[in-house]
């Protein structure tokens, strides 16, 4: 077929992300330097470099970044780790395993809102939650994790959502893992451990890759946990990028600082699908 | 003027030169096989010829048509694929007809042609079915069956037997033979298997790093290739290869030096000027063992028995390896000493280039 | 012990390890569940209560105070009509890259995954500024074009994956039919690929479902889904467990049971053609 014709076919999705990409953006950059306040409207000169300035000296920058990158990553190692650890079980056979599939899909399509709602009230609340409730049958002291782990509480949250992701990809690929490979390794001598080692997580490095690639760009916006259950709080201690931004914009209605803040966020991404890229993009055949 | 005719062909890829000025000039009616090692150019050729890659030089003309840039569908070809490539969303009959109705036939010639078709293939009973319900012979046959329906001027076949288990091999490569002689359509065939080569073809391509290095019968392959690649190529076991000690005319002979043997060969049997270096080729079922008074002798130093014959492999003192094919014997065991005699008729001489500079008697083509 | 206990004992501790595991993963949605049908006293009594007498009036409620069928009708409207946006302008493009690739579509691909990358906050202001200006805000279209955006690239990759995986023979035999471009993408391609297709609008209608972001940012009370219709509940402290349940399952329940139904179409999604 002639090139035309597949340039005309790519045309529109190739247009439309363009567009998606590149007005937004370059509206962002603009806003970004100008003094723009939805409250004082009309007073909106040039500022230069203030905004930024505003926005990385404002106290829960660093914190939102580190955040950022804190959940980023312990979401990642625990559906990973986990991921594979719990598909390597679920893929020998067993009673009900059909059922079991079911259920641990099931998170996954838990809407983010309902997932935090979920967790901070029935999961996590000091006095009448599930978790309150062991720990007083334990005879130890409830914890109140909104209070005092509020980060660590949305790991757990977003980890659950995430965690049916990683096996069900993981499950999907050890099926089509090679048996007679596995059994030769056996006849030669290697324990469950030896072939789970250098046989299987070989084997699911191309899932991983996905996995993390994916995830990552999930993650890297959450939103809608924090903003259900801390409020980014208490203080900034469960503040990330994303929702430092929205408090800038639509709470403080400043938007020249949350398009500079947004700017950041793009940049932080750009930073980490660099190093993506190159660490799992090997992995990738596109 | 020849029925396809492909002249000075070219193929390149990025960094790669598939095929390297191809000429070959098919009658009507012929079953031409192209074989070779993989890598040699014979599916690229095919599919060159089917359009479906496009050459970088030479051409190509049908029935006195040039079809170098027709699209596929154009060229009146039909092609039967390796995989079978049957659409696995329609039933059998719908495979059969696909091409017909894209071609807008008239309802009732297709039903005609598709039955026609489905009864001589013994497809009838299965015209309902989806593909993934039928054995491998079936979807071979129905793959056959969709080539046949277009009534093209030339059958395109890639590798088409070898996704099958080897006893329907066999039996789906007599009906192949079968068809070619009731259809008598031209029919180009690739394959890596050169019993298929032999068996099915008119006239065998031998194709190597993407030159057609020999074209010929199967019997004058076999009987006077002109080449060491094809002499090795062809024939099971491999035809023994013996470097000469030494190579002196004469008079009328040529005296072939064997270590201890001295075996007289006619000049008159060599064309071309003669090499310092030659290697003697003779196939395994041209050696015999002899009690006494053979050609060779060497060590025996294993049977593979196959029932009525079997492959005696002997080192000799070179300690080089031949293999004798000969009919079953038990009293010869391994490790026995054993003499070979040559049949003179059938040796066949290689210069250092590899390339054959004798010539095989016309009388033991005959006998 | 013999080998064959060994191994039936094996058989039977993974099962129960399994068993386990997936049942306390999905202990939260069964806790979700159950409580939608108790009073609110109940809900937040110690210790939890398993068996009680079940009353379908947090439901009632809920329909009555948030109006739950017309969020969920948005939800409908804009999961699925951003989708089948979406694999119209993404299936051309996948065809066109998958069979005939240019030297620069695997640089395209990568390109279109990277606006994913694109973190909404940083372009969070200009559209909301856009919405406002051109009435899309709090609207249905207004979502339905962000949600189109926002999954074209996973979806393009999609679709290129599965069509890149059809057996290149069959499209060549359907060349040498006689198919034209147009005849061997609707007679041939599509076709094949209807299960990827299903699996991709699969997935994109449940990211379509559960995504909060923008929904919470760009729709009020008019076009709000579910997923803000159900933020509106996270105020009240501690109170209304019950209700709050009762409107999360009906949130979720539509696609819970949506995705148990399409799970194996679903899981092939998910995997990005990555995986066979």
């Amino acid at each position: 077929m002639k090139r035309s014709i597949t340039r005309l076919l790519m045309a529109p999705s190739v247009i439309l992300l363009l567009v998606w990409m590149v007005v937004p953006l370059s509206m962002t950059i603009y806003f970004s330097s100008i003094n723009y306040n939805l409250l004082y409207p009309g007073r909106n000169n040039f500022v230069g470099w203030m905004n930024f300035e505003f926005f990385v000296t404002d106290p829960g920058f660093w914190i939102a970044i580190s955040n950022t990158l804190t959940l980023l990553l312990s979401v990642l190692i625990i559906t990973v780790v986990l991921g594979v650890a719990l598909s390597a079980l679920i893929d020998k056979p067993f009673a009900g395993r059909n059922v079991v599939r079911v259920l641990l899909i099931s998170p996954f399509f838990i809407m983010p809102t309902v997932n935090a709602l979920i967790w901070k009230n029935m999961m996590m609340n000091p006095v009448y939650g599930i978790f309150a409730w062991i720990s007083n049958s334990l005879g130890l002291e409830p914890i109140d994790w909104l209070s005092n782990y509020p980060l660590v509480s949305v790991i757990i949250m977003v980890s659950w959502q995430w965690l049916p992701f990683a096996i069900l990809v993981f499950v999907t690929a050890l099926q089509s893992q090679d048996t007679e490979q596995k059994e030769a390794a056996q006849m030669d001598g290697a324990t469950g451990w030896h072939i789970f080692r250098y046989l299987t997580i070989p084997h699911l490095a191309r899932p991983i890759a996905v996995v993390v690639m994916i995830e990552t760009i999930f993650l890297l916006a959450v939103f809608a946990e924090i903003y259900v259950s801390t409020g980014g709080g208490p203080g900034y201690d469960s503040t990330n990028l994303a929702y430092l931004i929205y408090n800038q914009a639509l709470l403080q209605y400043d938007v020249g600082v949350a398009s500079a803040g947004g700017l950041f966020a793009v940049l932080l991404a750009n930073i980490v699908a660099f190093f993506l890229i190159r660490a799992v993009g090997k992995n990738l055949t596109v | 003027m020849a029925y396809l005719n492909i002249t000075e062909l070219q193929k390149h890829y990025d960094n790669y030169h598939a095929l390297r000025g191809i000429n070959l000039k098919i009658q009507e009616g012929e079953f031409i096989v192209f074989v070779g090692p993989s890598g040699c150019g014979k599916s690229t050729l095919l599919r060159t010829i089917a359009g479906l890659e496009s050459s970088t030089g030479g051409s190509i003309d049908l029935d006195g048509r040039d079809i170098t840039e027709l699209a596929s569908s154009k060229r009146d070809l039909a092609m039967v694929f390796q995989s079978y490539a049957l659409y696995p969303h329609m039933t059998v009959a719908d495979n059969l007809s696909f091409a017909l109705r894209l071609a807008k036939e008239d309802d009732a010639v297709i039903k005609e042609k598709v039955s026609s078709v489905s009864a001589s293939l013994q497809l009838d009973k299965l015209l309902e079915r989806k593909p993934k319900e039928l054995s491998g012979g079936q979807r071979q046959r129905v793959a056959i069956g969709r080539a046949i329906v277009r009534q093209p001027k030339v059958f395109l076949f890639d590798e088409p037997l070898s996704n099958l288990d080897a006893a329907l091999r066999v039996q789906m490569r007599l009906e192949l033979a079968r068809l070619h002689k009731k259809l008598g359509t031209t029919m180009i065939y690739v394959t890596h298997d050169q019993v298929e080569a032999m068996t099915l073809a008119d006239r065998v391509v031998i194709l190597n790093a993407g030159q057609i290095e020999q074209v010929g019968t199967p019997l004058e392959l076999y009987r006077s290739p002109n080449s060491r690649f094809v002499a090795e190529f062809i024939g099971t076991p491999k035809m023994n290869l013996i470097k000469l000690d030494g190579l002196t005319r004469e008079g009328d002979m040529l005296q072939l030096k064997l270590m201890d043997t001295l075996i007289d060969f006619p000049v008159a049997r060599v064309h071309g000027p003669l090499p310092s270096n030659a290697t003697i080729g003779i196939r395994p079922e041209h050696l015999t063992i002899v009690s006494d008074s053979g050609d060779l002798t060497g060590r025996v130093e294993l049977i593979e028995h196959l029932g009525s014959e079997a492959y005696t492999h002997i080192r000799l003192a070179n300690d080089q390896t031949i293999i004798v094919k000969a009919p079953a014997r038990t009293e010869i065991k391994d490790g026995e000493m054993i003499q070979i005699r040559v049949d003179r008729d059938e040796l066949i001489l290689f210069n250092e280039s590899d390339r054959v500079f004798s010539v095989v008697p016309e009388e033991a083509n005959h006998e | 012990m013999t080998l064959t206990q060994q191994r039936k004992l094996k058989t039977i501790l993974v099962g129960i390890a399994s068993w386990t595991i997936a049942l306390l993963l999905f202990f939260p949605i069964f806790w979700m569940f159950i409580t939608s049908f108790k009073t609110e006293l109940q809900a937040i009594s110690v210790p939890p209560q398993l068996f009680f007498e079940p009353t379908l009036e947090n439901f009632t409620i809920v329909q009555e105070r948030s109006d739950y069928l017309k969020h969920a009708w948005n939800s409908v409207v804009t999961s699925f009509g951003a989708t089948i946006l979406a694999l119209i302008i993404a299936i051309p493009s996948a065809y066109a890259m998958a069979f005939f690739p240019g030297k620069r579509t695997k640089d395209i691909l990568l390109w279109m995954l990277s606006t994913k990358m694109l973190p909404a906050v940083g372009v969070l202001v200009p559209i909301y500024i856009l919405s406002r200006d051109y009435g899309l805000l709090d609207t249905q279209l207004g979502l339905v074009i962000i949600f189109t955006l926002m999954n074209l690239p996973i979806i393009v990759w999609m679709l290129f994956s599965y069509f890149k995986d059809l057996p290149k023979e069959i499209l060549e035999a359907a060349r040498m039919d006689g198919a034209s471009p147009w005849g061997e993408m609707t007679k041939v391609v599509l076709p094949l690929s209807v299960g990827g297709i299903a699996s991709t609008g699969l997935l994109s209608i449940v990211l379509c479902w559960n995504e909060a972001f923008w929904s919470l940012n760009l729709t009020a009370s008019e076009a709000a889904p579910l997923t803000a219709m159900i933020a509106s509940y996270s105020s009240p402290e501690g109170l209304f467990w019950a209700k709050l349940s009762a409107a999360s399952t009906l949130a979720c329940a539509p696609i819970v049971v949506f995705g148990w139904f399409c799970q194996k179409q679903l899981v092939q999604g998910l995997t990005f053609g990555a995986v066979k």
